[in-house]
C-alpha cells in the first residue's frame, strides 16, 4: 500500500471515530463546526466543478435556495418525506440549470457576462422567495416543522448531531469522488479546451454546449443536495442566507481562498474561513460584530492579489516545483 | 387601479432613473477604461453616505458642505482602490479581478458593520413637497434628480471638451494604441478612478436624501447597477444612460402594479433575456 493511501485511510479513521472522543461540554460545539465545514466544503466543491473551467457562476445561491426550500416547504405543508423532497429539489435545480444553461451556452454568454447572468438568476430566486411570503415566510424565513416522535430516518430529523456529522462527512466524501471522477475523465480535457478557446474546441469536434450543460447540471444538482442537508440540519431556511448574491459570493470566496483548481481547495478554504469566523467570535464575542468578516474580506483581497491559486493550490505548487526541481537537477 | 398611481409611479421612475444613471455612468466609465467591473462600487457609495451622515448629523455641518466632503471622500477612495487593489492585478485573469473587488465589497460591508453597527441612519431634511394635479413631488426626489442630470452633462462635457477627457476616451477605445502614441496609461487610470469615485461620492450625497444608510446598502443597488451597465453595453455611456431609465421605470411601475420584489424580478428577467438577445447592449448592432 502506498504511503499516500495509508495516510488517507488513517485520516478517514480519525474522522470516523472523532464523534466518540470524550470532549466534555464542547462536544456539541465541535461537532456543529465540523458539520458546517463539511456541508459548505461540499457546496464549494460543487461550485468549483464549474468554476475551474472558467464557468464562474455568481448565482449558486439559486440552486442552494431551491434545494433547501423545496424539501422544507414540502415537509411543512404536505409532510412529504425529505427523501422524495430531495429528489424533487434536485429535479428543480437541474431544471433551472438547463433553462439557464441552454441559452447561455448557445448564445456564448461567457466570462463577465456569464457571471452577471447567473448573479441575476440568484437574485431572482431570492426575490421570488421573499415575494411569495404567504407560504415561504418571506424575508423572515421559515422553520422546519419538527417531526416530534416521528423523527428518524424517514423524516431525516435527528436530535443527535453525530448522525448529521456522518451524513455531512459522507456527502463530502461523495463530493470528492465526483470531483475526482470528473478530473480523470475525458470531459475534463474537453472542458479545459473549451475554457481556453471555445471556437478552437468546437473546431476539433468537441460538443461545446453539451459538455458545458453537463457540468452545470451536475454542479447544480450537488449544490441543491447541499442545500437540502443544510436545511435539515439547521431546520430553518432564510432567503438571505440561502440564496442571492451574499451566499453566492460566500461560496466562491471560500473556494478561491483554498484553491479553485485543487481537490482539497474547497475544504481548506471553508475550514479556514469557518475557523477564522468562529475563532474571532469566541475571542471577541458579539461585541465586535463584523470584525471577523472585516479581517476575512481583507485576507481575500490580499490572497487574490498575492496567491491567485489559493492557499492549498499555492502550497501544492510549491511542493511540486521543489520535488520537480530536485528530480531534474542531477540530470 | 386609478391611472393617477401609474402616472405617479412613472414620474418616480424617472426621478429614480436620474440617480441610477449617475451610478451606472461612474461604474461604466471605469469599466470602459480599465476593463474591470468594480463589484464594490455601490459599497463605496455606502461609505460616502456615512460621510454625509456623520458630517451633517454628528458634526453639524450644513448639508452642502457634508456633500462636498462626500465628493472628496469618493474621489480619494476611487484612487485608493485603484492603487491598492486594481493596479497590482491589472493583467491577471478577469475572474481574479472580479473577486478582488468582490472581496472589497465584503470588507467594506463588514467594516461598516463593525464600525457603525447595523442601525439604519437617516439625514433629516425639512424639504417641501409639491402637489401638481394630485401628484405629490417631494423635493427630496426632485433635487437629487436635477443635480444628477447636471452631473451627467458635466461628465459629458469633461469627456468631450477637455484634453484629459479625450485621452480617457482614447484609452477606452484602444489601450495598446494609446501607449504606442507615447501616453502613459497609468495617469489616465488614476484620473478615471478619481472621476468614478467622485461620481460615487455625488451619488452617495444624493441617495441619502431619500434612503437611510446601513452597511448592506450596496446590496440594494449593486446588482441593479451592474445590470444597467451590461444592458446599456459595458463601456457604452449613452447606452447606460438609457438603460438606467428603462430599469427604473420597470421597477417603479412593476412595484406599484404587483409588488416591489416582483418589480425587481421582472427587471432582472428582462436583463437575462436581453443578454441572450443582445449581449452587446441595447444600442449594439445586431450581429
Amino acid at each position: 500500500m502506498s504511503r499516500g493511501r495509508l495516510l488517507r485511510g488513517a485520516l478517514l479513521a480519525v474522522l470516523l471515530v472523532a464523534p466518540f472522543v470524550p470532549m466534555g461540554g464542547v462536544r456539541q460545539y465541535v461537532l456543529h463546526v465540523a458539520i458546517q465545514i463539511f456541508i459548505w466544503s461540499f457546496i464549494g466543491q460543487a461550485w468549483s466543478l464549474m468554476g475551474r473551467f472558467g464557468l464562474v457562476s455568481l448565482g449558486h445561491g439559486a440552486f442552494l435556495g431551491v434545494g433547501a426550500y423545496t424539501t422544507t416547504l414540502l415537509w411543512n405543508f404536505y409532510s412529504l418525506t425529505p427523501w422524495i423532497g430531495a429528489l424533487l429539489a434536485v429535479a428543480a435545480a437541474v431544471a433551472i440549470a438547463v433553462v439557464l444553461g441552454i441559452p447561455c451556452f448557445r448564445f456564448r454568454v461567457v466570462g463577465h457576462y456569464f457571471a452577471l447572468v447567473t448573479l441575476a438568476v440568484g437574485e431572482v430566486i431570492r426575490l421570488l422567495i421573499i415575494a411569495e411570503r404567504d407560504w415561504t415566510g418571506g424575508s423572515l424565513g421559515a422553520s422546519l416543522k419538527t417531526a416530534g416522535t416521528a423523527s428518524g430516518l424517514w423524516t431525516l430529523q435527528f436530535a443527535d448531531k453525530r448522525v448529521f456529522y456522518y451524513a455531512s462527512l459522507g456527502m463530502f466524501l461523495a463530493g470528492l469522488w465526483v470531483w475526482d471522477r470528473v478530473d480523470r475523465s475525458m470531459a475534463r480535457s474537453a472542458l479545459q479546451a473549451i475554457g481556453e478557446d471555445e471556437t478552437a474546441a468546437a473546431s476539433v469536434g468537441i460538443h461545446v454546449t453539451r459538455f458545458k450543460l453537463g457540468i452545470t447540471v451536475v454542479s447544480a444538482a450537488l449544490t441543491a443536495l447541499g442545500g437540502v442537508l443544510y436545511a435539515q440540519y439547521i431546520s430553518y431556511v432564510n432567503p438571505d442566507t440561502l440564496s442571492g448574491i451574499g451566499v453566492s459570493l460566500k461560496i466562491v470566496f471560500a473556494v478561491v481562498l483554498g484553491g479553485m483548481y485543487s481537490l482539497m481547495g474547497p475544504l481548506v478554504g471553508t475550514a479556514l474561513t469557518t475557523a477564522l469566523s468562529e475563532g474571532l467570535r469566541i475571542a471577541f464575542g458579539l461585541k465586535f460584530l463584523g470584525m471577523a468578516d472585516t479581517i476575512y474580506g481583507l485576507l481575500l483581497i490580499i490572497f487574490i492579489i498575492f496567491l491567485p491559486s489559493g492557499i492549498y493550490g499555492s502550497i501544492r505548487n510549491a511542493i511540486r516545483r521543489r520535488s520537480g526541481a530536485s528530480k531534474t537537477a542531477p540530470a | 387601479m386609478d391611472p393617477i398611481f401609474l402616472v405617479e409611479a412613472a414620474i418616480n421612475g424617472i426621478l429614480l432613473g436620474g440617480v441610477l444613471a449617475l451610478l451606472a455612468l461612474g461604474l461604466n466609465l471605469i469599466f470602459g477604461v480599465l476593463d474591470i467591473v468594480w463589484v464594490a462600487y455601490v459599497d463605496l457609495v455606502m461609505v460616502c453616505m456615512y460621510a454625509v451622515y456623520f458630517f451633517n448629523v454628528a458634526f453639524g455641518w450644513p448639508i452642502w458642505a457634508a456633500g462636498l466632503v462626500s465628493l472628496a471622500a469618493g474621489a480619494l477612495l476611487g484612487v485608493a482602490v485603484h492603487l491598492l487593489i486594481i493596479s497590482p492585478i491589472l493583467t491577471s485573469a478577469p475572474i481574479n479581478q472580479f473577486l478582488a473587488t468582490g472581496g472589497l465589497l465584503f470588507f467594506l460591508q463588514s467594516a461598516a458593520t463593525f464600525l457603525w453597527t447595523t442601525d439604519h441612519r437617516t439625514v433629516r431634511l425639512n424639504l417641501p413637497s409639491y402637489e401638481i394635479a394630485g401628484i405629490f413631488l417631494p423635493a427630496t426626489r426632485i433635487i437629487p434628480f436635477a443635480i444628477s442630470i447636471l452631473a451627467v452633462i458635466a461628465l459629458y462635457l469633461f469627456l468631450t471638451r477637455t484634453y484629459i477627457g479625450t485621452a480617457i476616451r482614447a484609452v477606452s477605445q484602444d489601450r495598446d494604441a494609446m501607449s504606442l502614441m507615447g501616453a502613459s496609461p497609468q495617469r489616465i487610470y488614476i484620473v478615471t478612478s478619481a472621476v468614478g469615485g467622485l461620481m460615487a461620492g455625488l451619488a452617495g450625497a444624493l441617495l441619502i436624501f431619500q434612503y437611510s444608510v446601513h452597511p448592506f446598502f450596496g446590496g440594494q443597488f449593486g446588482p441593479l447597477t451592474f445590470m444597467i451597465c451590461v444592458l446599456g453595453g459595458l463601456g457604452n455611456m449613452v447606452g447606460a444612460f438609457i438603460a438606467s431609465f428603462i430599469m427604473s421605470e420597470i421597477i417603479a411601475i412593476g412595484g406599484v402594479v404587483i409588488s416591489t420584489e416582483m418589480g425587481y424580478v421582472i427587471a432582472f428577467v428582462i436583463f437575462i433575456v436581453m443578454m441572450f438577445v443582445r449581449p452587446g447592449g441595447i444600442l449594439a448592432k445586431r450581429e
